[in-house]
């Protein structure tokens, strides 16, 4: 079904995916953009693993468990975020990172 | 063997009357603490006197005891090392004991009328019974350290009553500079005692007195530049005594003690406190003769020079009080001379009880001439001679009395000055030319300078006063006539069968080859003086002018004390204090501010780094990351 596709390809776009989500997380100021770069980073990281599984062990299942894992945990991580933004934004009325700095006391 | 323990109450009672006018004074009128002060001090001295009588007079064989009727370990840091207190009477602690008491007790009376109506007098009968209490316990003391704590007593106590006036800038400057200069001197006087006890294991007198005893023996061998440890110790004692007692060149805090009022100026610097240098070197004096006779006679030495420098000064002042200043530092160079020049044992001692005798008699006239001084001013209200005047009119009994006194210091004989400097003029004469012939010429001095003081005083010229002088009260003429009374017949005391310096009486003799040229110069000196400043005329004038700059040199007392402030102000502070607090100031304050600015300019520097801004540390993170990996893979492909 994926003739002719190599894990090159995968890992390409993988690696294209991972490092928008760096960027984005560094770059973006508001706190639901950087959320989604962290899961830009996370299913990069989810095709790495599956890509790996399908070409060097088809035979095993340890990717895909991984994978699952990682999508069980971005959506608790997620939902812990979005609690946290909501509080941020009630004290601060604004959810911009730069606002956000008063952890460092 | 008769019990002396009622002694204890001698200082004691003073130093109880000190704590109840201290702590309630305040509180009373003035006139109670006086009373009380007074009474007090009455009875230490009747106490005093019985004393002296069962000392001197019963129970008398070939020679004194000495005799320690109370001693009580004070301080124990160890078994060998304690601190004693007690009391020790021989004949120099029990003629010392009413010597004191004497003076004192005349000066609590003459103070009821001198202080009257002055702010603080609670507050000054407090002080006089410290003194009292202080001067009793160095003239009592049963070892070395006893004496050094209460001498520091007794200057703690005359700083006080010098800076007694303390709104005035310069009785406060006198006092300071009296207790500095003292306490310098107590500096030396404490490393002696040190050294002496270290080599000798005591402190005790009974021990370090002993003619006979061994203690020493250590001491001469371990040496320091050139002298061994016994001469330097002895040599540093000396000097505590010495600036106690106002020896040159320790002497200039003394003349401007003056400050004080003039009842403390009587008992302080003239009578009692002064003369404790004497007493130190007295009560030390078998170490001076038998272990270390150079310092002994270097002690003669600078008395020697110290009483004819001080009569010289003496001839040129104009403030009553600090001619009378001068003349004291004089006759206690008499005292030292008297005992730089005296023998252990006989006749040869004549020196030492010439120096006893002769502290017991010049606190007698000095005190009186100070108290004659007090009435004087009381009545005129200043210092200065130019401004007295034919004062004898007035006032009487001062006048009488002063004339006393005056007699007594010149040497005339029959008065009690003429007795003790006869002695000491003769045990001069025997061991030492040169100290003789200083304080032969110097005897001419003072009868000089203490009668033009009496002339200018009492006769010279008619002043106009602005308020008519009048004699002093009853509480003043009353001392100044008891006291005139000692000095009158003081001197026919026979001394050598009571003091001597192995406690051993022996028989003195007129020696007239001495006498009579003394009491020759003294009369010299009188009449020079007569005729000067007997009336008023241009004598003394034209004489400073043709003196010229010796007699400006002289008024300025020989610039010792710019000689000081010099070696003070521009030696020691620019040439070691200034140095001094520059090194404190940039090296070692220096060092610390640097710790401190180092530390904050580096704080400063990174605290940058934590922004709070989780964006910039997760681009520091994987910009490390990146980096690092790159590294790792530039090093292993």
């Amino acid at each position: 079904m994926i003739e002719g596709i190599s894990i090159y390809h995968f890992l390409v776009v993988s690696t294209i995916m991972f490092f928008l989500g760096i960027a984005g997380f560094i770059i973006r100021q508001n706190l639901i953009t950087i959320l989604l770069s962290i899961e830009l980073i996370l299913n990069a990281v989810v095709i790495n693993f599956l890509a790996f599984n399908k070409f060097l062990y088809p035979n095993e299942l340890q990717g895909h468990f991984f994978g699952l894992f990682i999508v069980g945990i971005a959506a608790a991580e997620a939902a812990v975020a979005i609690a946290l933004i909501i509080n941020v934004y009630r004290r601060l009325k604004s959810i911009d990172s730069d606002k956000v700095n008063e952890m460092k006391y | 063997m008769i019990d002396y323990s009622y002694t204890i109450f001698i200082p004691l009672i003073p130093f109880v009357v000190f704590l109840i006018t201290g702590l309630f004074g305040m509180k009373w009128k003035p006139e109670i603490s006086g009373w009380l002060g007074s009474v007090g001090l009455g009875i230490s001295f009747i106490l005093s006197l019985i004393t002296g009588y069962f000392y001197f007079f019963t129970n008398v064989t070939d020679h004194f005891e000495t005799i320690i009727p109370y001693n009580k370990v004070w301080l124990s840091f160890t078994d060998k090392l304690h601190i004693d207190m007690g009391i020790l009477l021989d004949p120099i602690s029990v003629l010392m004991l009413v010597v004191v008491t004497t003076i004192s007790f005349m000066v609590h009376i003459y103070s009821l009328g001198y202080m009257k109506g002055e702010k603080g007098f609670q507050r000054f009968y407090a002080f006089l019974s410290l003194f009292t209490f202080s001067m009793l316990g160095v003239v009592l003391a049963t070892n070395i350290f006893q004496i050094y704590i209460f001498w520091e007593l007794v200057g703690v106590s005359s700083f006080l009553l010098i800076g007694f006036y303390y709104q005035k800038p310069s009785a406060v400057a006198a006092a300071k500079k009296a207790f500095i200069v003292t306490r310098f001197a107590d500096l030396g006087f404490l490393i002696g005692i040190l050294l002496l006890s270290f080599y000798t294991r005591t402190f005790d007198f009974s021990i370090l007195t002993n003619p006979n005893t061994s203690v020493f023996s250590s001491m001469t061998g371990a040496g320091f530049l050139g002298m061994s440890a016994i001469t330097w110790a002895m040599l540093l004692i000396f000097m505590g005594a010495a600036g106690k007692s106002a020896m040159f060149p320790l002497h200039i805090w003394l003349p401007d003690a003056m400050e004080g009022p003039t009842p403390v100026s009587a008992l302080i610097h003239a009578a009692t406190m002064v003369v404790a240098g004497v007493y130190l070197v007295a009560r030390l004096f078998p170490i001076y003769y038998f272990q270390t006779p150079d310092v002994l006679l270097f002690i003669g030495y600078v008395g020697g020079f110290t009483s004819l420098f001080a009569a010289l000064i003496a001839m040129t002042q104009f403030d009553i009080k600090r001619v009378l200043a001068y003349s004291t530092l004089s006759q206690i160079g008499y005292m030292m001379v008297g005992l730089g020049v005296s023998g252990y044992g006989g006749e040869a001692g004549l020196g030492y009880t010439a120096s006893m005798f002769h502290l017991f008699t010049h606190a007698m006239f000095k005190g009186l001439l100070f108290l004659g001084a007090g009435a004087i001013i009381h009545a005129v209200h200043t210092n200065d001679m130019e401004k007295m005047g034919g004062l004898r009119k007035y006032m009487p009994y001062t006048h009488i009395t002063f004339l006393i006194a005056a007699l007594a210091i010149s040497g005339v004989p029959s008065f009690a000055g003429f007795f003790s400097k006869d002695g000491i003029l003769t045990a001069a004469y025997h061991t030492n030319k040169i100290l003789f012939y200083t304080e032969y010429i110097t005897a001419g001095i003072t009868s000089f300078y203490i009668f033009r003081l009496y002339f200018k005083i009492f006769w010279n010229k008619n002043t106009q006063y602005e308020h008519k002088p009048h004699e002093a009260p009853m509480t003043m003429t009353i001392p100044l006539v008891l006291l005139a009374v000692v000095s009158t017949f003081g001197g026919f005391i026979p001394f050598s069968d009571f003091i001597t310096p192995d406690h051993i009486p022996f028989a003195e003799h007129m020696h007239w080859g001495v006498a009579v040229p003394s009491i020759i110069i003294g009369l010299l000196g009188i009449v020079i003086a007569w005729i000067l400043y007997r009336k008023d005329n241009k004598i003394p004038a034209r004489i400073v002018s043709a003196l010229g700059e010796v007699y400006t040199v002289t008024y300025r007392k020989f610039y010792i004390d710019e000689i000081y402030l010099f070696v003070t102000k521009k030696i020691l502070f620019n040439g070691v204090a200034r140095p001094i607090a520059w090194f404190d100031r940039n090296v070692i304050d220096g060092f610390m501010v640097g710790v401190g600015t180092v530390t904050l300019k580096a704080s400063k520097a990174i605290k940058g780094f934590q922004s709070g801004d989780i964006q910039e540390y997760a681009f520091v993170y994987i910009a490390g990351t990146i980096l690092f990996v790159l590294t790792l893979l530039y090093y292993l492909g």
